[in-house]
């Protein structure tokens, strides 16, 4: 079989061959023979790379590079640029940047894959899939090559930190681990990602579990543990089989257990199912939980890096922060800390979710702008509607506003802004959003989700729900805000654990940024983003109502009446606000005030 | 009749099994809670007896324990366990009117169960799934896109 | 397989199961591979994977690789199904219920032709 050093391949779907594609193919062809590369670069004809839109269109490999609206006149500069150069020409790259499985086109600039490499490429109950992607090759040259200090020094000058969202330097961690005196040591990975709507995790864990069991394998090495547990919550029970698996297969392949690859060093690693509890993802009340015990959180100090599961010295790692591991010891701290910022380096996973053209799981150098990730990355605002606030780091997180679109994303702009990183989750809100309801729901669940411990978390919680709650009903009281404000400090500052001093982060954010919708709620009795079915009110417009009756006899409350051809009419007092109206409406006469 | 208390050799084959396969060790109490739950569908008084002398732990801690978690239940529950998923992203992709029609054709509250015995429905947290929403697990099997009009046609496959 | 006891052990395995890939590719082998992570459970993918292996025995369709997957990060599009022949590139189904997937083993495996109505842009 002859072999092509490059392939190209054009799209030649109708749409393309319209725009010309097979023009297009020639003059790639002559110019090939005319450059004398002809017997290095194939052209090939195929369909469906997805751009036909912006077409004619092709995906060059090895690269995955994908040029659109490249016209037969471009051809010589492209083959130029490209095949004799070996430089991307940026100007006929593929402007979209979604999300894209890495085989078929690379993940365009704004995307890096460091965590997320393996996903969805290889057969994660294959361990030899991993091998093949340089799997454990990074546990072979720490355990042949490298001290455990060298292995620390090295994970400290990488810049990674705590990616379980409190950012904590991730090699003093270990170091302080390894340091903690004490003959027994362990290393915990904190599965048990919890946030609505992020699964960076469960994504890892289904699609590459390999990459957290050789992080895992290497901080053991580093601070000394021999014994090792990975902590997942029971809502994943398929991560829980596929880690299950993995551990099986590593250690009948030798690389876990006694004597790992002939280097001495002893180390064994179990899974532990949660049973449902939020709180248990803050590592004390998970290693309570690990000791067989309620989730419930005890005060720091002593840190689990002193005194952990068993009161002996234990490092906790979130699982993405474990699968940076293998990468940054295989291509050097050097490489992974040129992603990101002076003090945020590598890569983050987000989950992005909401009002967004493209949702899903992304993977970004950090200090990316906002403003990238929701325009670029997730394609914009749906429906072209304008851009609200974007919640950050999950029910502990804050609401960020327009005005800090280009903040860049690390953890201390992002603590500046009133919010956190958290485990990544991103909720795009657009101008059809309520504030005060968005802080309301988050505040439903941490008041649920409270271990009831804490004094001030079990019952501060639960007084600003009903606060927030009585707002959306019409019924907020002079005063409200500034009780809010108060207890929102006194949750903070007196909460024994994570949950109960982010807990009021979603309220003190809105408060910061849209304290016009809740003095709005209270004074004036008005939603103005028209969520809050208290106080809004669904009318007829006289013009457009054809006098149909569907509104009629679709109301369950039988609130609307009128002859039919005659304009129909709501009475306030018996409508519910269900909306059913306002959607079985052909005229778009009903409309909320 | 009733939703179905279990028999007493019941629970003891129960009990002994999770023992065996986890060990009689403290730090393997929610690995055996669980594992009772899942044999029996709730942990009875009897078993958190049985559990207390074998693993040399206080009654009033093992129950401390099973009702912490979500997950563990003290009461007895249907043969089938509905669970759904009441997150925000599920909730916003059609997952009220999931709900809705769930409560109405089991003719269920959350965390009541069926008077013949076949069903209770319970309410998860996410299972970080959201691009399928909404959810709904039943027993073991997990089903995602689920819309109110299927509700009926996926309830048929449990007897 | 062996335990792993060296680097070059380690190596060895890793150039084995390179190799094994190159002449999966080489020999125009078809590989099926099916995204099992719980969101392509949920959204069908073990009907999809019966269907696949129903569809091999009942058309007696040979030396075809069925793998699996985690997730890729387009849930919304599961369950997902890819194919590779050879080393042409990698077709990526979306939304397969077990009748597209009986077509695609049928059309495409079986027959060569892509079934363009269910391929997904990723």
């Amino acid at each position: 079989m002859k072999y092509y050093r490059s392939h190209v391949l054009v799209c030649v779907d109708p749409e393309c061959l319209q725009k010309g594609a097979h023009e297009l193919v020639d003059a790639l062809q002559d110019e090939l023979v005319a450059t004398g590369l002809i017997d290095e670069v194939q052209v090939l004809e195929t369909s469906r790379i997805g751009g036909c839109s912006l077409g004619p269109e092709m995906m060059v490999y090895p690269e995955g590079v994908h040029y659109v609206g490249v016209t037969p006149d471009d051809v010589p500069y492209l083959v130029e640029e490209h095949f004799l150069k070996g430089r991307v020409v940026n100007k006929f790259q593929m402007p979209t940047t979604k999300i894209v499985d890495e085989e078929l086109g690379a993940p365009t600039q704004k995307e890096v894959r460091i965590v997320l490499r393996n996903c969805g490429k290889i057969d994660p109950e294959n361990i030899e899939d991993y091998i093949a992607e340089d799997g454990y090759q990074a546990l072979a040259k720490v355990l042949t090559e490298m001290t455990p200090e060298e292995v620390i020094d090295t994970v400290l000058k990488s810049g990674l930190r705590g990616r379980g969202g409190a950012g904590f330097p991730t090699g003093k961690k270990w170091q302080f681990t390894r340091q903690a005196p004490g003959e027994i040591k362990y290393v915990v990975c904190n599965a048990d990602e919890g946030d609505p709507g992020a699964f960076m995790n469960r994504r890892v864990l289904e699609g590459d579990p390999h990459s957290v069991i050789e992080g895992m394998i290497i901080a053991a090495y580093a601070i000394g543990a021999h014994q090792g547990y990975i902590y997942c919550r029971a809502e994943y029970p398929v991560a829980v089989s596929t880690l299950n698996i993995a551990i099986q297969q590593a250690r009948n392949l030798g690389l876990l257990g006694k004597d790992i690859l002939g280097s001495g060093f002893d180390f064994d690693l179990e899974v532990r199912m949660g049973a449902g509890a939020f709180v248990c993802g803050e590592e004390t009340a998970l290693i309570a939980s690990i000791e067989g015990r309620r989730g419930e959180p005890r005060p720091r100090p002593p840190f689990p890096a002193v005194q952990g599961l068993w009161n002996k010295p234990t490092n906790v790692n979130n699982v993405e922060t474990y699968a940076n591991i293998p990468q940054i010891i295989l291509k050097g701290p050097e490489w992974y800390a040129s992603y990101g910022t002076e003090k945020s380096k590598g890569t983050k996973t987000f989950a992005l979710a909401g009002d967004l053209n493209h949702t899903g799981l992304i993977e970004v150098p950090l200090g990316i702008s906002l403003r990238e990730i929701i325009y670029d990355v997730g394609g914009g605002i749906k429906d072209g509607k304008a851009f609200k606030a974007v919640q950050i780091g999950g029910p502990m997180g804050g609401c960020v506003p327009a005005e800090y679109l280009d903040l860049p994303l690390d953890y201390e702009s992002l603590a500046q802004a009133g919010t956190i990183m958290g485990s990544g989750g991103m909720i795009v809100l657009d101008e059809d959003t309520c504030m005060v309801d968005v802080a309301r729901y988050f505040m439903d669940f941490t008041q649920d989700e409270s271990c009831g411990k804490c004094t001030p978390c079990r019952v501060g919680t639960r007084r600003i729900l009903e606060i927030l709650t009585r707002i959306c009903d019409g019924k907020g009281q002079d005063g409200d805000i500034e009780l809010l404000e108060n207890l929102c400090q006194e949750i903070r500052t007196n909460s024994l654990c994570g949950l109960g001093q982010g807990a009021p982060n979603p309220v003190v954010s809105t408060l910061r940024y849209f304290r016009d919708e809740y003095e709005a709620h209270i004074y004036e009795k008005r939603c103005p983003a028209k969520v809050c079915r208290a106080l809004i009110r669904y009318e007829i417009l006289p013009d457009a109502c054809t006098g149909c009756t569907v509104c009629a006899r679709n109301c369950p409350v039988n609130a609307i009446s009128g002859e039919r051809r005659q304009t129909h009419v709501i009475d306030p007092d018996t409508c519910i606000r269900c909306g059913i109206c306002m959607q079985v409406c052909n005229f778009n006469a009903v409309v909320i005030e | 009749m009733s939703v179905e208390t279990k028999s007493s050799e019941k629970i003891l084959e129960a009990v002994n099994a999770a023992i065996e396969k986890y060990g009689a060790k403290q730090e393997e109490l929610i690995p055996i809670l669980n594992e009772v739950n899942r044999r029996l569908g709730y942990i009875p008084t009897e078993a958190m007896e049985q559990i207390s002398r074998r693993l040399k732990e206080p009654k009033s801690s093992l129950f401390g324990v099973a009702s912490f978690y979500h997950m563990l239940s003290t009461k007895p529950r249907g043969r089938h366990v509905i669970q759904f998923c009441e997150s925000a992203p599920c909730h916003v992709v059609g997952g009220r009117e999931v709900f809705e029609a769930l409560k109405e054709t089991l003719g269920l509250e959350p965390n009541e169960t069926s008077p013949d015995g076949k069903w209770t429905l319970i309410t998860t947290s996410c299972l970080g799934v959201c691009s399928v929403g909404p959810v709904i697990v039943i027993d073991e099997d997990i089903y995602g896109n689920v819309d109110a009009r299927k509700v009926p046609e996926i309830l048929a496959r449990y007897v | 397989m062996p335990t792993i006891k060296s680097l070059d052990d380690l190596k060895r395995i890793r150039e084995e199961a390179l190799e094994k890939r190159k002449v999966k590719t080489a020999s125009g082998q078809v590989q099926v591979i099916v995204g099992m992570g719980t969101c392509g459970i949920a959204a069908g993918a073990r009907d999809a994977m019966k269907a696949i292996l129903e569809t091999i025995q009942n058309e007696n369709l040979e030396g075809i690789i069925v793998t699996q997957t985690g997730c890729i990060g387009l849930c919304e599009k599961e369950p997902i199904v890819q194919v590779v022949v050879g080393d042409q590139p990698k077709v990526t189904y979306g939304k397969v219920s077990p009748d597209v997937a009986r077509q695609i083993m049928k059309e495409h495996v079986k027959n060569g032709n892509v079934l363009k109505e269910y391929v997904i842009q990723v």
